[in-house]
Order: structure tokens, then C-alpha cells, then sequence
């Protein structure tokens, strides 16, 4: 093998330029940190703040009053009932038809024009701004179908909303789920639904019940959707109640109640003038900041679980 | 087939229990393609509300007026008709939510995707995803009483100086509702997205791309700028579109702390208000259904899912303009 000779110099050059571009490699990475310490800082700032500026309000008072004009008086009772009946309707109606239309889009539907025109569409739908369905919600839901400004209004304004993430969860997990686990249940006659059904959902089912979670959250605290539907920021009264004691015991009136839910309160705490009453929005966004930070944790929590448990 | 050694009624009843279930398996799927097409509904019942309304609207508004005004009153007397301030309150906060978000978002994804270990990845990425979660109506309570005092402190110094040098550009004291604020914040918002969007891309790239680039004598930052984010490029570029749709729809930060007066002016240092923050404003008030300023929201609405559409247009044909295959 022929000797190269190298120079001193060459060398040295050589060394210097490697432990130059080493540096500045280095001093990149110390910037990456600073931006993911910044993003942390914004998100205990803002957590903070919040329990900070609410600490005065945030008592057993709080939780159990009506809204009111006097700030010491007024509390989130109406718009916490309000938010948990917008939820359940969001999430019963979400679910079944988001579940399912996943189901179809990664199970059934075949390769043609009207497979695609759906698939742009939950893409599209995803990128719409919210504020967009709570036109729809105005236009159609209250003024052509007559649903009034009611807590079904907003269930099905917010269903529409989380649908494309619940769709698009859905399919990644039923995507994860391994082809042999299909052809071992065809192998023994289980007709398509049957795999489905039995062996495929019930697999994927901690996955599909992580994206609901993170819809829901996106779902409560959602303002502007139902700011345009005209939910009243001011209500004294809850809900009638879903259950009676006379027979059927069930009533469903509570659909069609007026409502507020919890972003709203605060949106309209937000933007009085009076200072006092900025105290309670923090201690309003104090609690719905928990309620989403939690229902993401428990999301993030349930994936983390699900990935490690399963072993394919 | 049928095997002749089955009796013939057997024959029949495994003829009828087949047929019975085809019928319920077509009948399954075609509730779940139902279920599939709602999307669909979805997407043509708001194109019709939004489109029937605003044919209204421009009945008794030209059209030109519209694109072209500069005047957006439609609350008061006169009434002004004009898109453009709204138009470019949105674009002035959208910049600004840009110009915070692109450098952070993209350094953050580069970050987590060549530099940190799997173990602080695994801790970073979900803080960031519970910064995605966050209600945009606390991000504004945070943007109103939070960052604008904050800047306000930061400007008060340097304000008379500046503007006794640029009047026109720079206001003695920043006013408490402004552009700047909420647009940081809609930065700080958007950035997680960005981020997690732009990671993924990148570290679709193979391992063997940024392998051949050490063995050329690279270092983690050379390779990561020159060979895995050229790469990943068609994948970043949808983040970043996606970030602009995203912060071109936002309502709720805007609207609580960006004032909402529409003004014509691409200044972020001065309040104005976006296409969504104007619907927020006409909504809290009692419009009656039917009237002009019931409509103008529909317009507006439809001016902004246009918006919209053209930045998602362009993101997919960016996408595929750039996509590399490996």
C-alpha cells in the first residue's frame, strides 16, 4: 500500500475545521434544549398564572354556585353540569359513527372514486376552522332542523368536530393490529364482521379509546363553536334531570335545555371590563385546564400502557 | 360445491344460514359506509349553509365592494362592506404566529428527532402534546393578561424613542389589545404541531442517509440540516401549512385579546380583528336570522374556509411536488 503523506499543516486544518463544526453541532443542541425548556416554561407558566390568579375563588363556593352579577357570588355550577351533558352527547354520537366509518374506510372500502372522495374529506374536514362548525351549527342545526339553542345542538356541533380525529385513531389502530390474527379467524369460517367484531375491535380498543379522550378534550374546551349557536353565558338553573321517579325514569328534556359549558363562562369572564371578575376566569380556567390536562394525561397514559403491553 | 354424502334438507339449511348471513353482512356494511359518508354530508352541508347565505349577502353587496373596500362596518351607519381589513388582521397574526412557531417548531423537531435521547424524547413529546391540548380560550386569558403586560413592560422603555423616529409605525405606549400578543401566543400554540408533525417526517428518513453522511465526516447538525431535513422536506412543509391553516382559523385568542375593531393595517402593533373573531363579535351579539348582519358572518365564514382550502391545496401539492421515496 502506497504511504500518503500528510502535512502538518493539513492536518492541523483538518483538526480544526472537525472540532469547529463539533462546536457548533454542540451549541445546536444546547438551543434545541432551550426551545423544549421554553415550551415547558410556557406551559408552567400558564398553569401558574391560572392557579395563581384563581387561588381566591377556587373553593367549595365556587363549584356549587350559579352565575351571578356580583363576582363574589358567582360560580361555575351551570356551565360544569352543562359541559358534562354536552359531553355525553358528543361522545355518544361521536363514537358509534366515528368508530364505524373508520371501520369502513380501513376494513371495507374499496379502491375507487368514493372511497378517495371520503378520505379527502376527513382530511379536509380535520383542517376546517372550528369556528366553521359552529356556522353549520347556526345555519343548520338551529335555524333548518329547529334544534334551538340546546345542549343537542352543541352535542352534535362537537361530535362533528372530534369526528375526523376519532376516524383517523381508529384506523391506526385497527391498522396496527396484525393481518395473521384476520386470517387465523377466516381460516376457522368467521364471516368478515365476525373477525371484526370479536377479534379486531376488541384488540384495538384501548388505542380507539385513547383518540376519543384526546377528541373529547379538544371538545370541551372548545368556545367558538358554540359562541356562534348563542349559548347564554348567563344561567341560573341546571338542566332538567335525566332521570325521574316516575315511570320511564328517563327523560331526554334535558336535550333541549339553553346551556353553558365551562370555556364559555370563561370567555365571558375574560372580557368584562372589571378586574374582579378576570380572578374568577383564572379560577374557571383553572379548572378546565385540570379537566383537559388530565383527560390528555390519562390519553398519553392509556397509550404508553398499550404499547408496552402488546407483544405481537 | 355441495358434498353428496349431506342429506339434502342439511344441504338447505346451510343454504339458508349463508344466505342469512350475507344479508346481515351487507346490511353491516352498509351502515358502516353510512357512518363513512357522514363526512361527506358534513363537508357538503357546510359548504351549502355557508354558500346559500352569502348568496344573500352579495344579492344586495357587490362582490368588488367586498374583495375590495377597505372598510368593514356592517354594524354601524354607514355600513361598510369591505373584507380587507379582516383580511389582513388575520394575515398580520398569522406572520406573527409564524415567525414564532416555524423557527421554534422546526428547531424543536430537529432536536428530538437527531439530537436527544430516546429517554428525554419520550418525556418532551408528551409536555408538548399537552401544550397542543390546552383550550384556546386560556391561551387567550394568557395572551391578554399575561403577554401583552409582559410586552407592554418590554416596549414602555423604547416606545417614545421609536416613535418619535416612526410615527407612523411605532405608538408612544403598545396598547393593551394588539396583534403581537396574540400572535406569540398563537405561535406558542401551533408550535407542537409543527414540531410533532415535522419529527415524524424526519425520522421517516432512513438511517442509512444520515450513516453514508457521518462517513463522509459530517457532524449531527451537518447532517441534520443538510441531508435528513432536505429529506423530509415534503413532510415539513405540510406541518408548516397545516400550521398555517391552524392559526388562520384561530378564533378564540384573537377575539379576547386582539381587540376587535377591524382596522386596515398589517402594523401588529396596533389592535385589530380577524375573519373569526368578527363572527365571535356578531354572534354575541342578538342578530335577527335573515338580516344583512346575520349574513355578513356567512360571508366572512366562507371567505375564511376558502382561505383555508387554498393553504391545504397548496400543502398537498407541495407534499407530492417534494415526496421522495425510499
Amino acid at each position: 500500500m502506497a504511504h500518503v503523506e500528510i502535512s502538518t499543516d493539513s492536518f492541523q486544518q483538518t483538526q480544526a475545521s472537525v472540532s469547529r463544526r463539533q462546536l457548533i453541532s454542540g451549541l445546536f443542541n444546547v438551543v434545541g434544549l432551550l426551545v423544549i425548556l421554553v415550551a415547558t416554561l410556557v406551559l408552567l407558566a400558564l398553569v401558574i398564572q391560572l392557579v395563581a390568579q384563581g387561588a381566591p375563588r377556587l373553593n367549595w363556593k365556587f363549584f356549587s354556585s350559579f352565575a351571578s352579577s356580583d363576582y363574589n357570588e358567582a360560580g361555575i355550577l351551570a356551565p360544569l353540569v352543562g359541559s358534562a351533558l354536552v359531553m355525553l352527547v358528543t361522545a355518544a354520537i361521536a363514537v358509534p359513527l366515528g368508530v364505524a366509518a373508520g371501520i369502513y374506510l380501513e376494513e371495507y372500502a374499496p379502491k375507487n372514486w368514493l372511497s378517495a372522495l371520503i378520505e379527502i374529506n376527513v382530511t379536509n374536514l380535520a383542517g376546517v376552522p372550528s369556528i366553521v362548525y359552529g356556522l353549520l351549527a347556526l345555519g343548520f342545526f338551529n335555524q333548518t332542523l329547529k334544534l334551538g339553542e340546546s345542549i343537542v345542538t352543541a352535542g352534535l356541533t362537537l361530535a362533528l368536530l372530534i369526528l375526523p380525529i376519532v376516524i383517523v385513531t381508529t384506523r391506526e389502530a385497527l391498522r396496527a393490529i396484525p393481518s395473521l390474527l384476520r386470517e387465523a379467524a377466516y381460516a376457522l369460517g368467521a364471516s368478515k364482521w365476525q373477525v371484526i367484531w370479536d377479534h379486531i375491535l376488541p384488540y384495538s380498543s384501548g388505542s380507539i379509546l385513547t383518540g376519543v379522550i384526546i377528541g373529547l378534550s379538544r371538545a370541551i374546551g372548545e368556545t367558538a363553536p358554540l359562541i356562534t349557536i348563542g349559548a347564554l353565558t348567563f344561567i341560573a338553573f341546571l338542566p332538567p334531570s335525566p332521570v325521574k321517579a316516575e315511570f320511564p325514569f328517563i327523560s331526554f328534556e334535558w336535550l333541549q335545555a339553553p346551556f353553558t359549558v365551562m370555556p364559555i363562562q370563561m370567555f365571558n369572564w375574560v372580557s368584562r371590563p372589571e378586574p374582579e371578575f378576570q380572578i374568577n376566569a383564572a379560577a374557571a380556567g383553572a379548572v378546565l385546564i385540570f379537566m383537559t390536562l388530565a383527560m390528555n394525561g390519562l390519553a398519553i397514559y392509556l397509550r404508553y400502557r398499550f404499547r408496552k403491553g402488546v407483544k405481537w | 360445491m355441495t358434498d353428496p354424502s349431506l342429506p339434502s334438507s342439511k344441504v338447505a339449511q346451510y343454504t339458508q344460514k349463508k344466505a342469512t348471513r350475507e344479508l346481515q353482512e351487507w346490511l353491516i356494511q352498509a351502515v358502516l359506509f353510512l357512518a363513512g359518508f357522514s363526512c361527506v354530508a358534513t363537508t357538503i352541508a357546510i359548504m351549502y349553509i355557508l354558500i346559500s347565505e352569502s348568496v344573500f349577502f352579495f344579492q344586495q353587496i357587490s362582490i368588488w365592494e367586498f374583495l375590495t373596500s377597505t372598510d368593514w362596518s356592517p354594524l354601524f351607519d354607514p355600513p361598510g362592506y369591505g373584507i380587507l381589513p379582516l383580511v389582513s388582521g388575520t394575515l398580520t397574526t398569522t406572520l406573527v404566529a409564524l415567525f414564532v412557531a416555524v423557527p421554534m417548531g422546526t428547531i424543536a423537531a430537529i432536536y428530538l428527532s437527531e439530537f436527544a435521547s430516546a429517554k428525554l424524547r419520550e418525556v418532551v413529546k408528551p409536555i408538548l402534546e399537552l401544550l397542543a391540548g390546552i383550550p384556546t380560550v386560556v391561551y387567550g386569558y394568557f395572551a391578554l393578561l399575561f403577554v401583552t403586560p409582559a410586552l407592554q413592560w418590554l416596549y414602555a422603555p423604547m416606545g417614545p424613542f421609536l416613535s418619535g423616529r416612526f410615527p407612523d409605525l411605532f405608538p408612544v405606549e403598545l396598547s393593551g389589545f394588539n396583534m403581537l400578543g396574540p400572535g406569540i401566543v398563537m405561535g406558542l400554540m401551533i408550535t407542537p404541531l409543527i414540531s410533532s408533525i415535522s419529527e415524524d417526517a424526519m425520522r421517516a428518513v432512513p438511517i442509512g442517509l444520515r450513516e453514508g453522511s457521518y462517513a463522509m465526516g459530517a457532524t449531527r447538525l451537518q447532517t441534520a440540516l443538510r441531508v435528513v431535513f432536505p429529506s423530509a422536506i415534503s413532510g415539513i412543509s405540510a406541518a408548516y401549512i397545516l400550521g398555517i391553516s391552524r392559526a388562520v382559523g384561530e378564533t378564540m385568542i384573537v377575539a379576547i385579546a386582539a381587540g376587535l375593531q377591524p382596522t386596515f393595517t398589517f402594523n401588529p402593533l396596533e389592535s385589530a380583528a380577524t375573519i373569526t373573531a368578527y363572527i365571535v363579535q356578531v354572534s354575541l351579539g342578538d342578530l335577527p336570522y335573515g338580516s344583512i348582519e346575520y349574513q355578513t358572518i356567512f360571508a366572512a365564514g366562507l371567505t375564511l374556509v376558502i382561505v383555508t382550502l387554498v393553504f391545504n391545496i397548496i400543502g398537498y401539492f407541495l407534499s407530492r411536488r417534494f415526496r421522495e421515496t425510499y
